[in-house]
């Protein structure tokens, strides 16, 4: 059975609902800690949201250094699928596994809505299930999720295919619209909107976040 | 003790939203004509003297820690 981690950091809010997400999804789910450099032999990682170590200095900056960071920086350069969501998405960022960082938002409110978002790369670990420029729907809650970057970075993004998400109506102030990245391999994916809180009509009207772990299962049977 | 200060500014062509609003209360409360950008101050306490040494290791510190350069510059001020 596939094996996926999730990292609990102190602050973590949301490693329950993607250890629970990745139970539906028919995977086993493995919770991993912070403070410990073990990856457990994981298939596969996601970071999940939440505000790790407080998001203080800048989210995401202390969690980037903790000892399972290591191990996932060291296994993610080896091909490890890596999924990062809002806060680890962040974490990331800030780790350099992908480029640009998030500042607040343009509007300066913590946004909590369902968010429609345009598939706009299937050429990664993370979304090859999807048809190319689907547009589905995502929960999305955070205070600073404006994705930046430099204009060659931007550039380069554009140019490579790794923009992976947009948002259809920007809520943030985010680059190019901008709502998920990938990095060049295609295997650590990073995400603001949540699809963890997208697998289950009980509590919520959009079950696309499924397809983000059908992803990676169909990627690794391959 | 010496001590050595690091700012953290974000850069200027990225959007300070905590300063626009900082700049916002300002004008509601009667300052005008002033225009504010929000950064951060870290007081470093140094044991011994700060040498070129301890400046570059600060710098090392800043530009890895302190500061995240995608968005922001900062520079390391010895008082």
């Amino acid at each position: 059975m596939t094996r996926i981690g999730v990292v609990t950091f102190p602050g973590s809010l949301d490693d329950h609902d993607a250890l629970r997400a990745v139970r539906l999804s028919g995977a086993e789910p493995v919770p991993l800690w912070h403070a410990s450099d073990s990856l457990d032999g994981v298939d596969a990682v996601i970071l999940p949201g939440g505000f790790s170590y407080g998001d203080y200095l800048r989210c995401g900056a202390i969690a980037r250094f903790s000892p399972i960071m290591g191990s996932v920086i060291d296994a993610a350069g080896k091909g490890l699928p890596v999924l990062g969501i809002c806060n680890g998405f962040q974490v990331l960022c800030e780790a350099h596994l992908l480029e640009g960082a998030m500042i607040r938002n343009a509007g300066q409110q913590f946004i909590c809505r369902e968010e429609p978002l345009r598939v706009e790369t299937r050429d990664t670990v993370w979304s090859c299930a999807f048809e190319q420029g689907q547009e589905i729907v995502i929960s999305l809650k955070n205070g600073e999720g404006n994705f930046q970057a430099s204009p060659e970075v931007l550039h380069k993004l554009e140019e490579n295919d790794q923009v992976v998400f947009r948002y259809l109506d920007n809520p943030n102030g985010s680059a190019n619209d901008i709502a998920g990245i990938t990095n060049e391999r295609g295997n650590v994916v990073g995400l603001m909107p949540h699809p963890e809180h997208n697998v289950e009509a009980l509590t919520s009207s959009s079950l696309d976040g499924r397809t983000f772990f059908e992803s990676l299962l169909l990627f690794l049977q391959r | 003790m010496s001590r050595v200060v690091v700012n953290v500014m974000p850069k200027p062509e990225i959007l300070d939203p905590q300063g626009k609003a900082v700049t916002g209360a300002m004008q509601r409360l009667g300052f005008h004509g002033l225009s504010v950008r929000q950064g951060k101050r870290f007081e470093i306490e140094v044991e011994g003297e700060v040498t070129d040494e301890v400046l570059a290791e600060i710098r090392r510190a800043a530009e890895t820690l302190l500061a995240n350069t995608v968005i922001e510059t900062f520079e390391v001020v010895s008082e």
